[in-house]
């Protein structure tokens, strides 16, 4: 089964700690979810997973393998698939086309590049742009462009960061469906989402962070019961963030702004 | 002792004036990020307006200086920058560096036209004047240039630290909008940057025609642009005293060539290759480029013929071809057969730039490689053009190898570099036909038939044109070419994807000079003769910015550029109206990256094209996509809502 290990991942970019030792791990036929305000440096730490961010400090283990050195395409080729906050598609290319390139990376030896791309066209359900290009259509649609292209290199460990925005409520329902059954196809599927909603029905374990502080680790029950997270989401006081949403669980709402530590190094 | 002491003041002296140019490189590019290829070419011609006031026209030297320093060359600068720079401040490295390559060609296409080759003696300022220590005896022109550098190096960084214009100007860089949004004046702060640039690129043209009179040429000064990239990259162009440093190595770095190195031949081709070695080092040094994430981009592309209508274009050609044969002279014929091969030149540049997006400007020294391998082995066997082709395929590799690690602008100079260095240590070599000299080449053999006629030649040239372009389109549709987009795209996400950046590089870095180096082993048998000049790097500007402006995404494009660059070869009477056209064409890549060609094939899906009946099959979904399109680009902040009522 696959399991992903990260220890005492330090990230420093400048005089900003941007991850600050946090220790975490992943399963196989798990959702693990990833969440914490923004600035609290989740989609670092998923930079530091797949190789395009080198850690200050710590180390990150597939497997029981450290691949703390491992280039991003040997790292995909051992089964770690991603998908990006921002969007990479490719966007000179046809919606399928960007599948198809993913499937041709890494051959499957059950299935024709051709058909893998089908397949998950039809899956994904994304029949009616397949032959546009991906830099025109909405962007939700270029979110799921991406997670079938993730997953066209059939990974063992899938790190999604926000891929339920720009999803209506009945595209998101049926997002997270997908979520749980791609954790029951034996896959580990690591998501770094800010709804709150979608996070606490489809997750088996939460890690929350917080400026770089990995401050609780659990069931979603346990998450939402800690002291601690509840004062990172809310403040000292507890006042305003919290929607109550009338059918479900309670919503976290989180500020807007990117920070710095999370942003400012790509640039 | 004295001989180092004068060497080292000598050295002193070159690279002040180096400093002053590459000062106005970093202003401009730390300003605006455009960087300006035409920095020399804009030294040299604001040099000959200083000839023109100062021996001409008989002004004083001084009153000549302060008027092209102050009045002329800013003047240039800021009309550049508001006409030029602006429409295309947005677009990639590839169409900035093509429009820049355009200015350069331009100013030495109307220096040529405006001051005819001759003599133009330049006197050396303070004539007669100096200070002798030691023995050395250091003249008031030297004086004078390494006083005007420091005082331009102090006089810089006091307006960009403490002046208001200054600070504006460097927040500029940071955030258009955000300036806009103070109060600032984005453009204006632009303007006024590449003003001071073309004037730091005058002072330092009359400089150093002034210290070394043999300076004042078209081409020399205009190459002093290598020796000024090499020393603002010194400061990885941003650091004024870090270029000042690097310039003062690389000028002393040449002094002490000239004073010390051996005077045998294979030394002199290295004294040479000095700035572009330094260059080159520079580039190497830089750290590792990140991948960048958090941008989807696609670049418009032209749409990828069905293999019936490539079919269909290839007889188009070979009839052409066969018709031109009937009704062309002679001369003609010989003419279209150069712009043949040419085209296939220009057919190296559409995998590599047209759909990876590396700008290379070292196309005519692996044509060189193709040319020189079948002129050395005086063969006329086909397999000698193909081992040609092999050994620039080599070629590709060494310059794509060592410059892993770099991206976008820094690659592109670093295959500036390499040509450089390839045109002193290969290309003027003696045993290879040295400097101004040529070797004789045969007319190919090809199983027994042998290609002696200009119109057999022509036909040849069509058939490799058009099999390789075949290549390249089947190469576009397939695996292979979806790769080398999605690289270009988001070379992080290829990573993410278990593709490997690197080895895709040097494909396509060896797939292109190979065809290059094809290019150059038909030209040398149809030219019976080829020489060293045929193949310099600066042949690479003009040929970048013609297929780029004909339209690099297309073999269509490569097969326009190709003739072009005929054109502008054998007719020098035209070249004027040649370069309008491309200067036109330059500044229009910023909307239509596709050239001229894309254009076209854009005219023919109008749907006015359909109805009188020359339009191409599907243009009313292509249309249709195209609206749909421009009302959902990702990222854009549009309402669901509106895209619906949109594709509704």
């Amino acid at each position: 089964m696959t399991r992903l290990d990260v220890r005492d991942v330090t990230v420093r970019f400048g005089g900003v700690t941007a991850v600050n030792a946090a220790t975490l791990s992943a399963d196989g036929g798990q959702v693990t979810a990833l969440i914490g305000p923004n600035g609290a440096g989740k989609t670092t730490l998923f930079n530091v997973i797949t190789g395009l961010q080198k850690p200050t400090a710590g180390r990150v283990f597939l497997n029981g393998d450290d691949i703390t050195q491992t280039p991003t395409h040997r790292r995909a080729r051992h089964g770690i698939a991603r998908t990006f906050q921002r969007l990479e598609a490719f966007g000179s290319l046809t919606v399928e086309e960007n599948i198809r390139v993913a499937a041709d990376a890494i051959r499957s030896k059950n299935a024709r590049p051709s058909r893998v791309t089908g397949d998950l066209i039809r899956r994904i359900g994304l029949e009616r742009y397949a032959h546009a290009r991906a830099d025109s259509v909405p962007t939700g649609v270029a979110r799921l462009v991406e997670l079938a292209r993730a997953l066209a290199i059939d990974p063992k460990l899938l790190l999604l960061d926000e891929p339920s925005s720009g999803l209506s409520e009945t595209e998101t329902e049926a997002f997270g469906k997908l979520l749980r059954d791609m954790a029951a196809q034996g896959r580990a599927v690591v998501i770094v989402e800010h709804d709150m909603t979608l996070i606490m029905r489809v997750s088996d374990r939460i890690h929350v962070l917080d400026r770089g502080v990995l401050i609780a680790s659990g069931t979603p029950a346990e998450v939402q019961a800690d002291p601690a997270v509840r004062k990172a989401y809310l403040g000292e006081d507890g006042d305003s963030a919290v929607d109550v949403d009338e059918h479900s669980s309670p919503t976290l709402v989180m500020p807007e702004a990117t920070t710095e530590a999370e942003s400012g190094s790509w640039f | 002792m004295n001989v180092f002491f004068t060497y080292t003041v000598l050295g002193c002296v070159i690279g002040a004036s180096y400093a002053i140019a590459a000062s106005g490189l970093v202003l401009t590019y730390a300003t605006t990020r455009i960087f300006n290829v035409a920095h020399g070419a804009t030294a040299m011609v604001m040099a000959f307006v200083y000839w023109e006031l100062a021996y001409n026209q008989g002004l004083s030297n001084w009153l000549s200086v302060l008027i092209v320093v102050f009045g002329v060359a800013p003047l240039f600068g800021a009309l550049l920058e508001r006409w030029v720079i602006r429409r295309v401040a947005d677009a990639g490295i590839g169409v900035t560096l093509v429009v820049t390559c355009a200015v350069l060609v331009g100013l030495v296409g109307a220096a040529e036209k405006v001051w005819p080759p001759g003599v133009h003696q330049v006197r050396q300022f303070f004539a007669g004047h100096g200070v002798v220590i030691g023995m050395v005896r250091i003249t008031g022109n030297d004086l004078l240039t390494v006083g005007l550098a420091v005082a331009a190096g102090a006089v810089l960084y006091g307006f960009l630290a403490f002046t208001r214009t200054g600070v504006a100007m460097r927040a500029a860089v940071d955030d258009k909008e955000l300036l806009a949004l103070h109060g600032g004046r984005p453009h204006r702060m632009s303007a006024i940057a590449w003003a001071m640039g073309s004037s730091l690129a005058a002072l330092a043209g009359i400089l150093l025609v002034s210290a070394q009179p043999g300076q004042l040429n078209y081409i020399s000064l205009t190459l002093l642009v290598v020796n000024s990239y090499a020393a603002a990259m010194a400061g990885r162009l941003t650091s004024l005293p870090r270029t000042f440093i690097g310039a003062l190595v690389l000028g002393l770095l040449n002094a002490y060539a000239s004073g010390y190195l051996w005077t045998s031949p294979g030394w002199t081709e290295f004294r040479e290759a000095i700035p572009a070695i330094f260059l080159l080092s520079m580039l190497l040094l830089m750290p590792q480029a990140q991948l960048r994430v958090g941008r989807l981009t696609g670049v418009p592309g032209v749409r990828t013929p069905e293999m019936r209508r490539v079919g269909m274009a290839t007889a188009a050609l070979l009839l052409a071809v066969v018709i031109g044969n009937a009704v062309l002279s002679n001369a003609n014929v010989n003419r279209m057969a150069l712009g043949l091969c040419f085209a296939i030149l220009a057919l190296s540049l559409v995998p590599l730039t047209g759909f990876s997006g590396y700008v290379s400007l070292a196309q005519f020294s692996f044509f060189g490689v193709g040319a020189l391998t079948v002129a050395k082995t005086h063969s006329s066997a086909p397999t000698a053009v193909l081992a040609g082709a092999l050994l620039a395929a080599l070629a590709g590799i060494l310059v794509a190898l060592p410059s892993l690690r770099l991206q976008g602008l820094y690659l592109a100079l670093s295959t500036i570099a390499f040509a450089q260095i390839m045109d002193s240590m290969v290309f003027q070599n003696p045993s290879l036909g040295g400097f101004g000299g040529s070797l004789k080449t045969e007319r190919l053999d090809l199983l027994g038939y042998r290609f002696a006629s200009d119109k057999a030649y022509a036909i040849l040239a069509a058939a490799v044109f058009c099999v390789v372009g075949a290549v390249v389109i089947v190469l576009r549709k397939g695996r292979y070419g979806r790769i080398l987009i999605a690289l270009r795209d988001s070379p992080a996400a290829c990573a993410t994807l278990g593709l490997n950046p690197r080895l895709a590089r040097v494909a396509v870095f060896a797939g292109s000079a190979a065809i290059a180096g094809l290019g150059g082993g038909l030209y040398a048998g149809l030219q019976n003769q080829v020489g060293s000049a045929d193949f310099q790097f600066f042949n690479s500007l003009p040929l970048l910015l013609i297929v780029v402006c004909a339209g690099v995404t297309s073999v269509s494009g490569a097969l326009l550029g190709g003739m072009l660059l005929m054109a502008l070869n054998s007719y020098p009477s035209a070249q004027a109206y040649l370069f309008l056209i491309l200067a036109v064409a330059a500044v229009g890549l910023g909307k239509q990256p596709n050239g001229i060609t894309g254009w076209l094939f854009e005219m023919r899906e109008h749907p006015l094209a359909g109805r009188l009946g020359f339009g191409s099959a599907g243009v009313a979904r292509t249309i249709a996509a195209r609206s749909v399109a421009s009302g959902t680009v990702v990222g854009a902040p549009v309402a669901v809502g509106e895209n619906a009522e949109v594709e509704a």
